[in-house]
C-alpha cells in the first residue's frame, strides 16, 4: 500500500468525455486514476496513489467560476488527499486558468501541497504563478512524457515536506517571490565584483531585475469645479488622536476611513500622523499641513466647489509594498465612484 | 593620504575601577567615569549605562545609533570632527580602534523609528551588532524638551562615549594587535600610477530628511550640501556621523560610516582590478528639485574626475530610491557603468515590487533582502531599555509585542539588518 493520496484535476477533454461540445459540465469525480492519471500512477511509483480524479468542463469552469472551484474543492476533499495535481494544461487557456485556480485554491483552502503544469504563455500562467508551483510543458499535449516525470517529482519534494530550492535548477516556473537568503559574501564585495565584471564587458547577474510599473492613464479634468464634490484622501498618516485603527507607522496593511461631520479644521486635539517614515513634528503641530482641512472648508464656503465629500480616506505610504497600495486604490476609487465623488485630491508626505 | 588603524582586539567587556583594556583582551569601563560624563549634558534627566555580550539573551530596544570606540593617536584632528571636537581634516596619521567593541544608544523613544538588537537566538543573526561587546548608554530627557534638542543629546552622547573609551583604553597602555594601512595618493598620482586599470569611484548616498533621518559630514547637516569630495580615510575618522534611524535596517550607523564595506572591498581591489580615483557623498532631500540639484552635481564630479564606473549605495527606501534611479540613469546615459546597491519592500509575502522607482539602465543591482520580511523574536531573560514602544516602532504592528515577551516584528525594525552598504551577507533571490 502507497503512503500519500493524491487527487489529479483535469478537464472533459483528458477526462475522456468529449471536446468542446462537452465544455459545459459540471464538476464530478471518479475514483483511481484517469487518462494522463495513468502516467502520473507509473511515474509516482508507489510512494503515492492517485486516488481520486476530479473533472470539470472548462466552458463551465470559466463561466462559473467562483462555484466550480468551490464544488471543485469540495469534491477533491471528498478523497482525504495529502496533495493534488492539477493539468498539465499545455497551452489550452481555459483549462490552464481553471487548473491555475484550482491549484490556488487548494493551496489556500486546502492548505495541501499542489502541482500544476503548463505552457508558458498559457493565461493561467500569469494568473497564478505567484501563488502555485507551475512545471513549463511544451504547448501540446505530446508533451506529455515530459511533464509527468517533471510534476512527479516537484510533488514528491513537496510532500516530503522538503523546500523548493532555486526555480531553474528545480525545473518550476520563476513565482517572482522574492526570499531573503545568505549569500557567501557581503553585499558590498557582491557589488565590486559585479562592477569589475560589468566594466570588463563579461557576464553578469543582477541580484534584482528592475520591476515593470503600471501606469495610470489621468481621468478627464473636471469642466466646472461649482458642481463638484470633492474628497481627500492622504498617505501622510494623518490619524485621529490615539490612532484607533491602529494603522502601521511602515508597511501598512490598512487604510481608514473617518467623518469631517462637524470638523473645519485639522487640529492638533483632534489628528496627529502615525507615520513612521518623515519628521512628525510640523504635521503633529498642524495636521492641516498634511489634510488641509481647514482650506478646503474655506473654498467649500466661499463656493468654489459645491461640496466637501464628509468621509476621508488615510493610510501610511512608507515601506508599503506596492501591491498594498494598488489594493488600496482600487477598493478606495470604487467607493468613491460609488459615493458620487467627482474628483479626490491626495495629499503625500 | 595615509591612515594607519591600529586595532586592539576586544574579547570581552565589564565594569572595573578604571577604563582599560585589560590584558585578557576584555574592555573594563569605570561606569561612574563613563556615566558623570554622559550626564555633563544637561538635556538628560537620567542616563543609564549597561552591558551586553553576544550570545547573552538580552534584547536591546529601542537603539538610536551604534559607535565604534576611536581616538586619534597621530595624526591632525580627533575622531568625528565638528560633531565633538574641531573641524580640522582627518583621515592622517594613525587611528586606535577597539576592534570588537561598540556603544549602543538607547532610551525614551525619540519617534516611531528606532531599532532592537537581540544579542541571541534569530534576530541575531539578521543584526550586525550581535557579534560586538556593546556597551549601552539608556537615556531619558527632561522634561520639555524639545525633540531636536533630545535627539542630538543622543546622538553627542554616543559618540563621546566612544572617544572616552578608546581613549582611556589607549591611555591605559593598550597596545594594537593588527595594523591596516589605507593610503591613496592625489589624482594625478592615482592615473599615472594605474592607466590601464578602469577608472572607478563611490556614489556614497546620505539619507537626510529631517528628524531621525539625518546624516552630519563635519558637523555639518548634509541635507545643506552639495554633492562633494571625500577622502575616504575621513570616513575612517568619523567625518560622517549618523542621526539616522528610521526603519534602522537599512540606515547607516555610525559604526557602518567608521567601516564603510563599500571601501574597504575598493580598497581591497584597487591596483588590482580597478583603479579607485575616491568617494563622491551626495544627499537624499526630498524635493524633486534637490534631488536633481544632488544628482546632476554629483555625476558631473565622476565626469570631472573622469570615473568609468560608479558603486551608489542608497540609504533608506521609498523617496530615496527616487535618488538611486536618477543617478543610475544619469551615470550611465554619461557612459558611467554602475551597480546599485539597496534594500527591498517587496511585502511580507515577497510578491509585491521592491522599489518605488526603476530605471532600465539599473541592470546592475545588489540586494541586501526584502525588509519586509516577518521575523519572530523569542522572549530574552533582560531587556535592556523599553520593549513598550515595539508596536508602534516602524515594522511592527499591532500585537508585534505579546504577552509572554516575544516578538513578532518585519526584519525592518532591526538594526542595520540590510544595510544597503552592503555590510552583512543578507540578500534576497527570486523563487
Amino acid at each position: 500500500m502507497s503512503g500519500y493520496r493524491i487527487v489529479h484535476y483535469m478537464n472533459q477533454f483528458f477526462g475522456g468525455i468529449g471536446g468542446e461540445e462537452s465544455a459545459g459540465i459540471k464538476p464530478e469525480s471518479r475514483s483511481g486514476a484517469v487518462g494522463p492519471g495513468m502516467a502520473f500512477s507509473k511515474a509516482l511509483q508507489g510512494k503515492a496513489e492517485i486516488v481520486g480524479t476530479v473533472i470539470c468542463g472548462d466552458g463551465y469552469f470559466a463561466e462559473n467560476m467562483d462555484e466550480a472551484v468551490e464544488e471543485v474543492l469540495r469534491l477533491i476533499g471528498e478523497f482525504k488527499p495529502d496533495a493534488v495535481i492539477t493539468g498539465p494544461a499545455f497551452n489550452a487557456g481555459r483549462y490552464g486558468t481553471a487548473c491555475g485556480s484550482v491549484a490556488d485554491a487548494v493551496g489556500k483552502k486546502l492548505k495541501l501541497p499542489v502541482v500544476s503544469g503548463m505552457y508558458q504563455e498559457n493565461p493561467g500562467v500569469d494568473l497564478y504563478r505567484k501563488s502555485v508551483i507551475i512545471i513549463p510543458t511544451s504547448d501540446n499535449a505530446r508533451g506529455i512524457k515530459d511533464a509527468v516525470p517533471a510534476m512527479t517529482n516537484i510533488l514528491l519534494k513537496l510532500l516530503s515536506g522538503e523546500a523548493l530550492g532555486d526555480p531553474r535548477t528545480e525545473g518550476y516556473l520563476e513565482r517572482g517571490i522574492r526570499v531573503n537568503t545568505f549569500h557567501p559574501r557581503s553585499g558590498a564585495e557582491r557589488a565590486v565584483d559585479m562592477l569589475v565584471l560589468k566594466m570588463r564587458g563579461e557576464k553578469f547577474e543582477t541580484e534584482y531585475p528592475m520591476p515593470v510599473f503600471d501606469r495610470v492613464a489621468p481621468a478627464d479634468p473636471i469642466k466646472d469645479l461649482k458642481g463638484a464634490k470633492i474628497a481627500l484622501l492622504t498617505d501622510g498618516g494623518i490619524v485621529p488622536t490615539g490612532n484607533p485603527d491602529r494603522i502601521e507607522a511602515s508597511s501598512a496593511t490598512k487604510y481608514a476611513t473617518y467623518s469631517f461631520e462637524g470638523v473645519r479644521s485639522a487640529t492638533s486635539d483632534l489628528y496627529q500622523t502615525a507615520h513612521g517614515g518623515y519628521d512628525p513634528t510640523y504635521a503633529n503641530q498642524n495636521p492641516n499641513r498634511v489634510l488641509p482641512l481647514d482650506v478646503l472648508r474655506d473654498m467649500e464656503d466661499e463656493g468654489v466647489f459645491a461640496k466637501l465629500h464628509e468621509t476621508w480616506y488615510t493610510t501610511v505610504g512608507n515601506g508599503t509594498p506596492v501591491a498594498n497600495g494598488k489594493k488600496f486604490g482600487s477598493e478606495i476609487g470604487a467607493q468613491l465612484k460609488k459615493d458620487g465623488v467627482d474628483a479626490v485630491i491626495l495629499t503625500s508626505t | 593620504m595615509r591612515l594607519e588603524l591600529h586595532r586592539a582586539r576586544v574579547k570581552g567587556i565589564r565594569w572595573g575601577s578604571a577604563t582599560a583594556l585589560a590584558g585578557d583582551g576584555v574592555l573594563q569601563v569605570n561606569r561612574d567615569e563613563l556615566l558623570a560624563l554622559i550626564r555633563e549634558d544637561g538635556r538628560f534627566a537620567g542616563v543609564d549605562a549597561d552591558l551586553a555580550s553576544p550570545g547573552d539573551r538580552v534584547r536591546i530596544v529601542p537603539v538610536k545609533d551604534v559607535v565604534e570606540p576611536r581616538c586619534k593617536i597621530e595624526g591632525d584632528g580627533e575622531v568625528f570632527p565638528g560633531m565633538i571636537g574641531d573641524v580640522e581634516t582627518v583621515g592622517q596619521g594613525k587611528t586606535f580602534v577597539l576592534d570588537g567593541a561598540a556603544v549602543v544608544t538607547c532610551g525614551k523613544i525619540v519617534g516611531f523609528q528606532e531599532g532592537i538588537i537581540d544579542m541571541s537566538g534569530v534576530g541575531a543573526e539578521y543584526t550586525p551588532y550581535s557579534v560586538t561587546f556593546n556597551l549601552v548608554l539608556i537615556f531619558r530627557p527632561v522634561d520639555g524638551i524639545e525633540i531636536y534638542e533630545y535627539e542630538q543629546a543622543c546622538r553627542l552622547a554616543g559618540l563621546k562615549a566612544a572617544l572616552y573609551l578608546a581613549r582611556s583604553a589607549h591611555e591605559s597602555g593598550a597596545a594594537a594587535d593588527r595594523v591596516e594601512t589605507f593610503e591613496l595618493p592625489s589624482v594625478p598620482e592615482l592615473l599615472s600610477a594605474y592607466p590601464k586599470l578602469p577608472r572607478v569611484a563611490y556614489l556614497y548616498q546620505l539619507q537626510t530628511q529631517g528628524l531621525l533621518h539625518d546624516t552630519y559630514v563635519y558637523g555639518l547637516d548634509a541635507k545643506r550640501l552639495i554633492a562633494t569630495i571625500i577622502h575616504p580615510n575621513e570616513t575612517m575618522d568619523g567625518a560622517i556621523v549618523s542621526g539616522n534611524c528610521v526603519s534602522s535596517c537599512d540606515k547607516n550607523s555610525t559604526f557602518t560610516h567608521q567601516n564603510n564595506p563599500v571601501i574597504s572591498a575598493l580598497y581591497a581591489r584597487h591596483g588590482v582590478d580597478l583603479n579607485f580615483v575616491g568617494v563622491i557623498i551626495s544627499n537624499e532631500n526630498v524635493t524633486l528639485i534637490d534631488k536633481r540639484r544632488s544628482s546632476a552635481y554629483a555625476v558631473k564630479l565622476a565626469r570631472i574626475l573622469g570615473i568609468e564606473g560608479l558603486v551608489i549605495s542608497e540609504e533608506g527606501f521609498g523617496n530615496p530610491d527616487a535618488d538611486l534611479i536618477m543617478n543610475c540613469h544619469r551615470a550611465e546615459i554619461a557612459g558611467i557603468r554602475t551597480v546599485l546597491i539597496t534594500d527591498e519592500y517587496a511585502g511580507r509575502d515577497g510578491a509585491s515590487q521592491s522599489l518605488a522607482d526603476a530605471t532600465k539602465e539599473a541592470d546592475a543591482v545588489v540586494s541586501c533582502g526584502n525588509a519586509n520580511m516577518i521575523v519572530e523574536l523569542p522572549k530574552m531573560d533582560r531587556v535592556i531599555g523599553y520593549t513598550d514602544y515595539v508596536d508602534v516602532i516602524a515594522g511592527g504592528f499591532s500585537g508585534s509585542l505579546r504577552a509572554d515577551g516575544s516578538i513578532e516584528v518585519e526584519l525592518q525594525a532591526i538594526t542595520g539588518a540590510t544595510c544597503e552598504l552592503g555590510f552583512t551577507r543578507m540578500g534576497a533571490k527570486t523563487l
